[in-house]
Formats: structure tokens, C-alpha cells, sequence
């Protein structure tokens, strides 16, 4: 049975290691905004062993890039976009200690390892939900690459914002158990 | 000749780009809240009661239902009757995009392909849109407008057949796009179906196919069947709302079909997510 939590960022490893595969989470706290632009720039850093615009350990990565705020509101919608195209950088960013993705759609399996090896989960919100989402953020800062538009890195304070646990440290995949509950073969 | 002032069309799709962004069609909203009470999967249930709550909201409080505003795509049908004054029409249309994405608080997503750089500042905001014309008899200027967005337009695949695959090879390609797209294009989804023409014939019927109202039945009772054949079909993959696994991963299936060569059977499939975004006006 699926399972409800509310966690608040940085997530610890033992926080991580419990959640499984339809767990439904709240997340408050803080959590960093970034779509594959952001991503390279992020993982170059690592390898250039330069500081990074935040701190990794505990991190919750939000795949989405938001349209512009309406005046007086902290941003615009903000539902997630589709997390393969951040594949390639996702493992090493879970390597260097952060511990959450939100996104939508299909991961690789390299991402699925990382996430097993590294207590990292990937969380999927509701695509296409934008307006409710972008609700739940309750302040945004722009803390690097400005010049990336809607791409750059924003931190961003939400409150029970909704996810679902989609891959976890187990190996676990919801998009393969939902569909293998329903799926009719012929 | 009737005489249309190029502001005229400017202000026209301007306005329905703004009322798009935040407003879901009645079809599509109808079509998705049905599929909420019948979808057997609770975890699917739930998702699509949030997309309908989103709806909701952005309706209400004017937020763009989805942040990805998409690239603005039209089906342009001008008379032969009609002159436009004060400008070539194509720029029209793509002022009134700029001007509507610039004032609902609408995302830039035009790039350059390599460097990836934002066309905003300097091709224009949201610009260039994707404009399909046709010349018809008559003075009017009909425009279908959507918002496309990148998701769903992923996982859309174009491919030509052998004519001896006929209809059950046309179902095997489409069954497989859907199956390897699973939760990416954002399901409950659209599938728009061009199939004959040429190649890009069967692309750009695949697309326009998406703009036939949800629920509506296809005038040809050989294509209504077969599109009816292909839903139930899609629907057995048990993808569900975002993937989650369930029995409501299509919404419709619209084909749109063309005479074609004697060698060739194109097919092409254009996936629209559940933020379906259209309208339809008449100048
Ligand atoms: S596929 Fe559609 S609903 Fe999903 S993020 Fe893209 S535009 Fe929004």
C-alpha cells in the first residue's frame, strides 16, 4: 500500500531509503530549479572541481522552467518538464550528494543505478499542472545563469508541494507497475 | 475584394493566443472529466483530478494552465476574396503571437537549434509560429490556433508504409509510438493520425487532425470504425493519467486521411497532451 509523507528539505539518506515506488510525498522547504542548460553547467563545475551555485547534500532538483511571474505573484506556472533529457547529468549529481529529482516521464537505467546507489529518488509531479503547482511555490530567487531565461536556477520555497515517488533506492519503478497492473495484452 | 486591416488580425490572434493560455477548451475539459469517472485506477483518478482542479485554477486566476506555452501553431484558410491593408498577413499573425504571449505572462520557447539560444530578442518573443496556409473561395480568414507544446511533439513519429501493411500494419505503428512514449507526452493524450498524401502530407494531416473537437465522430463511417478500433487498442496498453498505470491513456483518436502514390502507405502520428490548447475564429 502506498504510503503518505511530509518531508522537508535537505532530505537525509535514511529519509530516502524508506520511501518506496507510489509513495505519495509533501515537500516543504527548499528546492532548486534547473532544466538540461542548467544541468551541463552544473556537472562542468563538478568537474572542474569549482563551487557550485548551491549546496548538493540533501538537494532536491525541480526539472521545470517557469513561464514569467504575473506582477506581484513569485512565479509564473510551474509544472514539471519531461526529466529524460537530464539523464545524462542526473547520476552525477546524486553521486555529489543530492537526493531528490521531480520530473515527468521515464528515466534511464544509469539514473535507476544512481538512485539505488546514492539513496536518490526520483519524484514525478503531475504534467501539465502548472497553475496548481506554481501555486504551492511560495518564493522564488534567481541564483544563477539569469541569461538562461526561464532555464536559469531559481531557488524556490514550496509548501506541500505534491509529488509521487516514482523511482527508488530499491530499483523500484511506478510507470512499470502501474502500466503492468492495467495493461491488457492480446 | 473585402478589405481587412492588417490590426485587425493582429488583435484577433492576440486574443485568442491570451484566452488559450488559460482557458481549456470545453471538449477538452468534458473529455477529461469523464475519463476521471470511469478511469479504474485510483492513483490515475487522483492525478486527473488534478489536472482538472488545475484547470480550474487557472481559469479563475488567469495562470497559463501548463508552463510550457508551447510554440503557436495555425491553420490558416484565406479567401480569395480577401485583401488585408496595411501589411502581409503572415506578419499579422506573428504579431498578434508575440503580443499575446508577451501579455498573458506566456513562456518564450523558440530556439536556435544548435546553440539553443532563445529567439526572444531577436527573432521575437515566441516567434517565429508555425503558420500552414490554404487558399479557399469566399472573404473571410478562418484560423485554427493551437499551443503546442514540446512533450507530446517529442514523441511524435512519421514513417511510410508497404501498402500491403493496410489498416493492421497502420495500427501495429501506431500502437508501438504510443507504447514508447508511456508517460512522456503527459496522458490522458490525443491521437491525431495522418495517414496517405506524402510524407509531409501525412505530418501535417496528423497535426491538423488534432484540432477536430474531442468526442466528435469522423464523417467517414469506415474511418469512425477504425478510429474506434485503434482507441480501444491504445487504451489496453494501461498507461494511464501521467503514466501512472491505468485504463484512460487516450482521449480520442482523429484520423485524417489523403489519396496517395501506388507505391506508398505514409503514416505519420502527432501526440497531443491533455493541456489541449485550441481555438477556432472566423475574420
Ligand atoms: S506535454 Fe503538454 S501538459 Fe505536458 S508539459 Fe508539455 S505542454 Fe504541458
Amino acid at each position: 500500500m502506498s504510503k503518505t509523507y511530509y518531508l522537508t528539505t535537505p532530505l537525509l539518506e535514511e529519509q530516502t531509503r524508506q520511501l518506496k515506488a507510489g509513495d505519495i510525498v509533501y515537500l516543504s522547504g527548499v528546492i532548486y530549479s534547473a532544466r538540461d542548460a542548467a544541468h551541463k553547467r552544473l556537472v562542468d563545475l563538478i568537474a572542474e572541481g569549482k563551487e557550485l551555485p548551491f549546496d548538493l547534500e540533501g538537494s532536491v532538483i525541480y526539472f521545470v522552467g517557469p513561464t514569467p511571474p504575473k506582477p506581484g505573484d513569485p512565479i509564473g506556472s510551474a509544472g514539471p518538464t519531461t526529466s529524460y533529457r537530464m539523464d545524462s547529468y542526473s547520476p552525477t549529481l546524486l553521486k555529489y550528494g543530492s537526493k531528490g529529482m521531480i520530473g515527468k516521464g521515464k528515466r534511464n537505467q544509469e539514473v535507476k543505478d544512481a538512485c539505488i546507489e546514492y539513496g536518490g529518488i526520483y519524484f514525478g509531479a503531475t504534467g501539465g499542472a502548472g497553475a496548481l503547482l506554481g501555486k504551492q511555490i511560495k518564493k522564488a530567487e534567481i541564483i544563477a545563469y539569469p541569461e538562461l531565461g526561464p532555464e536559469a536556477v531559481r531557488r524556490l520555497e514550496v509548501e506541500n508541494f505534491p509529488v509521487t515517488v516514482i523511482n527508488d533506492t530499491f530499483g523500484a519503478d511506478l510507470y512499470q507497475m502501474g502500466r503492468a497492473l492495467y495493461e491488457v495484452k492480446s | 475584394m473585402r478589405e481587412i486591416a492588417y490590426d485587425t488580425v493582429v488583435k484577433a490572434v492576440r486574443d485568442i493566443i491570451v484566452h488559450c493560455g488559460t482557458d481549456l477548451p470545453q471538449d477538452a475539459y468534458d473529455a477529461l472529466k469523464q475519463a476521471m469517472e470511469e478511469e479504474k485506477s485510483l492513483v490515475s483518478k487522483e492525478v486527473l483530478r488534478q489536472i482538472l482542479e488545475n484547470a480550474d485554477i487557472a481559469k479563475d486566476e488567469k495562470r497559463p494552465l501548463c508552463q510550457d506555452t508551447g510554440l503557436a501553431v495555425f491553420f490558416v484558410k484565406v479567401g480569395d476574396e480577401v485583401k488585408i491593408n496595411g501589411g502581409l498577413l503572415k506578419d499579422a499573425i506573428n504579431q498578434g503571437t508575440q503580443q499575446g504571449y508577451i501579455d498573458a505572462y506566456l513562456r518564450a520557447s523558440t530556439c536556435e537549434p544548435f546553440s539553443r539560444a532563445n529567439l526572444k530578442d531577436t527573432v521575437g518573443y515566441n516567434l517565429p509560429a508555425i503558420i500552414h496556409f490554404d487558399i479557399v473561395a469566399g472573404d473571410t480568414i478562418d484560423i485554427e490556433y493551437a499551443a503546442k507544446g514540446g512533450g507530446s511533439e517529442n514523441v511524435s513519429r512519421a514513417t511510410v508504409l508497404a501498402p500491403a501493411a493496410g489498416m493492421d500494419g497502420i495500427l501495429q505503428f501506431v500502437k508501438q509510438v504510443i507504447s514508447d512514449a508511456g508517460p512522456n507526452p503527459c496522458p490522458p493524450i490525443t491521437v491525431g493520425i495522418g495517414i496517405g498524401g506524402t510524407f509531409e502530407k501525412a505530418a501535417i494531416s496528423s497535426k491538423h487532425a488534432l484540432f477536430r473537437t474531442l468526442g466528435s465522430v469522423n464523417e467517414d463511417p469506415q474511418m469512425a470504425q477504425f478510429e474506434e478500433r485503434i482507441l480501444n487498442e491504445l487504451n489496453k496498453l494501461g498507461i494511464g493519467a501521467m503514466g501512472m498505470g491505468g485504463t484512460k491513456t487516450v482521449l480520442g483518436v482523429h484520423i485524417e486521411s489523403n489519396p496517395c502514390h501506388i507505391a506508398s502507405l505514409p503514416v505519420s502520428v502527432n501526440v497531443q497532451c491533455h493541456s489541449s490548447r485550441h481555438a477556432h475564429i472566423t475574420i
